[in-house]
């Protein structure tokens, strides 16, 4: 016999975790299903901005969302998942002096979204911030902004959706899903099989397998974020620091956690592959994110990285995710693909998908997340 | 046809039998070494300007360190060596070096991985205190800069290492206050009858203990650690232990050399992907290979105790061995008898290796004892009571997982030196067999890589 929910969610990183506790929030029995262990892939490994600035306009009011559950993130989690409302900066380089037009541009839009920037000239920043390159011409700062930390995040949310009376079964592999009469009907790889009317698929870079099983491919290109970490060093960088440009290889980013550690990250994507559960740090990815980031700020040159990772992210061609209801199927939702950029987001996405499942609706623009926009 | 291309990484005993074999065959391999000399640890060499004799430097083995110092330099116009450089990392048929900021990227036909090894260790309380060392750290002192650790050593731990070191300092006239081990006595007698298999070690170990005696160093057998005590200001000042009787003493010392036996360097075998199993019978996990260093992964070959703690005449053995093998993969002939001899040395000391792990087995149960305010990891200050803590609140009981939520094996060793401590506080604190806790995964780099790496000008 199987196991009967309101819910059945399908991946267990930040979105699934986080859309857990708030359904039962609204008083939905849940049962969450994870293939492997809470947060270990695109969740758990990114590079931990809790950052609104640089993101797409219409994302902005499902970012402000997530940031009043970040701050409130230690009581509603009774857990410290180390958010620190620190600051980030985005920066742009000599060469591209256009981009302090794009970066005015933004901060006059975001305003009217809530999100406040100063802009400040490279001597500004280089006086308030030294460790910044010469090459740095102007930056953008959002007070407002921070970060926290992605191992701890999605394993807390899921331990208060637990502790919430969520059910939720790791090492879980789905291998099949389909909706018989009014429910939908899960198998599990070990043949366990889960019921419910309300299936929401949180799958990440998995999620094309599922809502290909009801008629909605969506082309999904699974990557690996690349990251490093420094040994720890005295705290002194307290906002998160990121660069603004066209230039994959250009793009790094860098923040300094409370115990003194510097995480890095970006430059290039390396290869995952989602059916063996691995991703992998190119050496060569490791050489270009540390070139890049000599430039950005040469001071760090003089520390070591002690450790690179990766995990497994889900890209959609227009960086945006798929979000909403099925096209094809009543009671089916998505949230997966988010595309390098979800961390932040995450507890307004769980947040917004539980009202969506248990209200029938929401304020939170939802347009530019159509699964159906791929077919047209 | 192109000339192969063969990497020897590590200029030990292991390493120089191997790119000897290679050169033999006529064919001229890159030989990388972290050392600024040959000879790995066990054979290190002693800076240029330093004269000390090798009966002083190397005791009993002083021969076979000179025979594998010679054989070394006799090879230096006919390999491409390459000393203080790291292989910090291992993709696509390529090593990623670095040398000083010099960055360098060779490609491989043939990778023999001759990594060596390093202190296998178990916490104590208060071994975060300056003035505690390894005891392979407290021999390098002595070996390559003749000085010792303190005015006023303990040896504590286990393994013919205890021993050797031991005897080592007495002799180079330091003070060695005690030499605490924690095996008990009955089970060298145990572990005799495989101990037999190389009956001119067994008696070194007994003359290095018999020297000890004479030299007036007290040894106490079957101990179990306390506490390594002290502060911060000042250091170590004394070793607090449990008599196998049950009582309790201390002993003052200003230094503490630990250890327990070995654990092989496997990181680079495991950034090579190979595959790895679980070894009952020293509580590790290894890379799996055949009988002549063959690892899962194709083109990379083990040997020495990198792949397993078999010693140094047995890695003079397998690395050789492990060439060999290399050499009939890459289609040259190699003297199959040759090959068949060198198997049955490797596995008359493999008999031995399994008596010295009886005789001096590793104290799992002391982990399971550790009080919670004990450092497990001293790169990241966790403490027994932050990982079981963290068990206990997250349900961590894989190896990295509980290192995810904790911080455990997270810093800059890699959890080289606390991951099989922690994996046996994981097993005891979880109630699980330590194999199910799993291992840690191999991280890039192997030890830290500088920023500036690569830097140009």
């Amino acid at each position: 016999m199987s196991t009967a929910s309101d819910v059945i969610i399908v991946g267990g990183g930040l979105m699934g975790s986080s859309a857990a506790l708030f359904l039962r929030g609204h008083g939905m029995s849940v049962t969450l299903l994870e293939t492997d262990l809470i947060g270990r892939q695109a969740s758990g490994t990114n590079f931990g901005n809790v950052r609104r600035q640089g993101r797409a306009l219409h994302q902005l009011p499902l970012a402000n969302r997530a940031i009043a559950i970040w701050r409130k993130s230690r009581e509603l989690l009774g857990a410290d998942v180390e958010y620190l409302q620190s600051g980030h900066i985005r920066v742009c380089y000599r060469e591209r002096p256009e981009l302090v037009g794009a970066m005015e541009d933004y901060a006059d839009k975001a305003r009217l979204e809530g999100l406040d920037l100063e802009l400040l000239t490279g001597n500004a920043l280089r006086a308030k911030f030294p460790f910044f390159g010469a090459d740095v011409l102007a930056g953008s700062y959002s007070a407002m902004d921070g970060h926290a930390n992605p191992r701890l995040a999605a394993p807390a949310f899921a331990r208060a959706a637990q502790r919430m009376g969520a059910t939720i079964h790791e090492n879980t592999k789905i291998v099949d899903a389909q909706k018989v009469g009014e429910d939908f009907l899960v198998t599990a790889q070990d043949g366990r099989t889960f019921r419910a009317p309300i299936l929401l698929i949180t799958a990440g870079a998995w999620g094309n397998a599922l809502s290909s099983q009801f008629g909605e491919p969506v082309p999904i290109v699974p990557r690996g974020p690349n990251m490093s970490v420094t040994e720890p060093v005295p705290y002194a960088i307290h906002p998160a620091v990121g660069v603004m440009t066209p230039i994959e290889e250009e793009t790094v980013y860098f923040r300094q956690v409370a115990r003194g550690n510097i995480v890095l990250g970006g430059s290039t994507r390396g290869p995952s592959y989602p059916d063996e559960y691995r991703s992998y740090v190119l050496p060569q990815n490791t050489m270009s994110q540390l070139k890049q980031i000599r430039r950005l700020a040469p001071a760090l040159s003089k520390l070591n990285i002690i450790r690179v990772w990766s995990g497994i992210e889900g890209y959609m061609p227009d960086s945006q995710p798929v979000m909403g209801p099925s096209a094809t199927t009543s009671g089916l939702y998505y949230a997966f693909g988010f595309s390098g950029a979800g961390f932040q987001i995450g507890p307004g996405v769980g947040e917004t998908m539980a009202e969506i499942i248990a209200k029938g609706g929401t304020d939170i623009p939802m347009e530019p997340y159509r699964i159906g926009r791929f077919a047209e | 046809m192109a000339e192969p291309r063969i990497i020897v990484v590590g200029a030990g005993p292991a390493g120089t039998r191997a790119a000897e074999a290679v050169v033999k065959a006529g064919i001229r391999p890159i030989v990388i070494d972290e050392g600024r000399r040959d000879g790995g640890q066990i054979y290190r060499r002693q800076p240029d300007n330093f004269s000390r004799p090798y009966e002083k430097l190397y005791g009993t083995e002083a021969s076979r360190a000179k025979a594998l110092h010679d054989s070394f330099d006799a090879l230096k116009g006919q390999i491409d060596y390459r000393p203080e450089t790291l292989v910090w990392n291992i993709a696509g048929g390529q090593v990623w070096t670095a040398n000083g900021h010099v960055q360098e990227t060779l490609t491989y036909d043939a990778l023999i991985l001759c990594t060596g090894a390093t202190d296998r260790l178990m916490p104590v309380k208060g071994w975060n205190l300056a003035g505690t060392y390894s005891l392979g750290g407290s021999q390098v002192a002595l070996k390559s800069q003749a000085v010792s650790i303190g005015h006023e050593v303990v040896f504590m731990g286990s393994g013919p290492l205890l021993y050797l070191v031991a005897s080592q300092y007495a002799e180079a006239g330091a003070k060695v206050v005690a030499v605490l081990d924690t095996s008990p006595a009955g089970a060298r007698i145990k572990a005799l009858p495989d101990l037999m298999a190389l009956p001119s070690v067994l008696w070194n170990g007994i003359k290095l203990t018999r020297a000890l005696k004479k030299a007036g160093v007290p040894v106490h057998h079957q101990i179990t650690p306390v506490e390594i005590i002290g502060d911060a200001g000042s250091g170590v000042k004394g070793v607090r232990f449990r008599k196998a009787s049950g009582a309790e003493r201390t002993i003052g010392c200003d230094a503490v050399a630990v250890g327990y036996h070995l654990r092989p360097e496997t990181q680079l075998a495991d950034l090579a992907r190979c595959e790895f199993a679980f070894d009952p019978g020293t509580h590790q996990w290894l890379p799996r290979r055949d009988a002549d260093g063959r690892a899962t992964t194709q083109g990379v070959y083990l040997a020495g105790d990198g792949a397993k703690i078999l010693g140094a005449r047995s890695a003079e053995a397998s690395g050789k061995l492990a060439a060999l093998a290399a050499l009939c993969d890459l289609g040259l002939p190699v003297d199959g008898g040759e090959m068949t001899a060198l198997r049955r040395d490797v596995a008359t000391y493999a008999k031995f290796a399994r008596g010295l792990a009886k005789a001096f087995p590793w104290p799992a149960q002391q982990a399971a004892a550790l009080p919670d305010e004990a450092i497990v990891c001293r790169c990241e200050t966790v403490s027994a009571g932050n990982l079981r803590a963290v068990m206990r609140e997250t349900g961590a009981i894989e190896a990295n997982r509980a290192k995810a939520f904790s911080r455990v094996g997270m810093g800059r060793c890699q959890g080289r030196y606390c991951g099989l401590a922690a994996a046996e506080i994981i097993a005891a604190e979880a109630k699980i067999p330590v194999e199910q806790v799993g291992r840690l995964r191999g991280q890039a780099p192997v030890k830290p890589l500088p920023i500036a790496i690569g830097e140009e000008g």
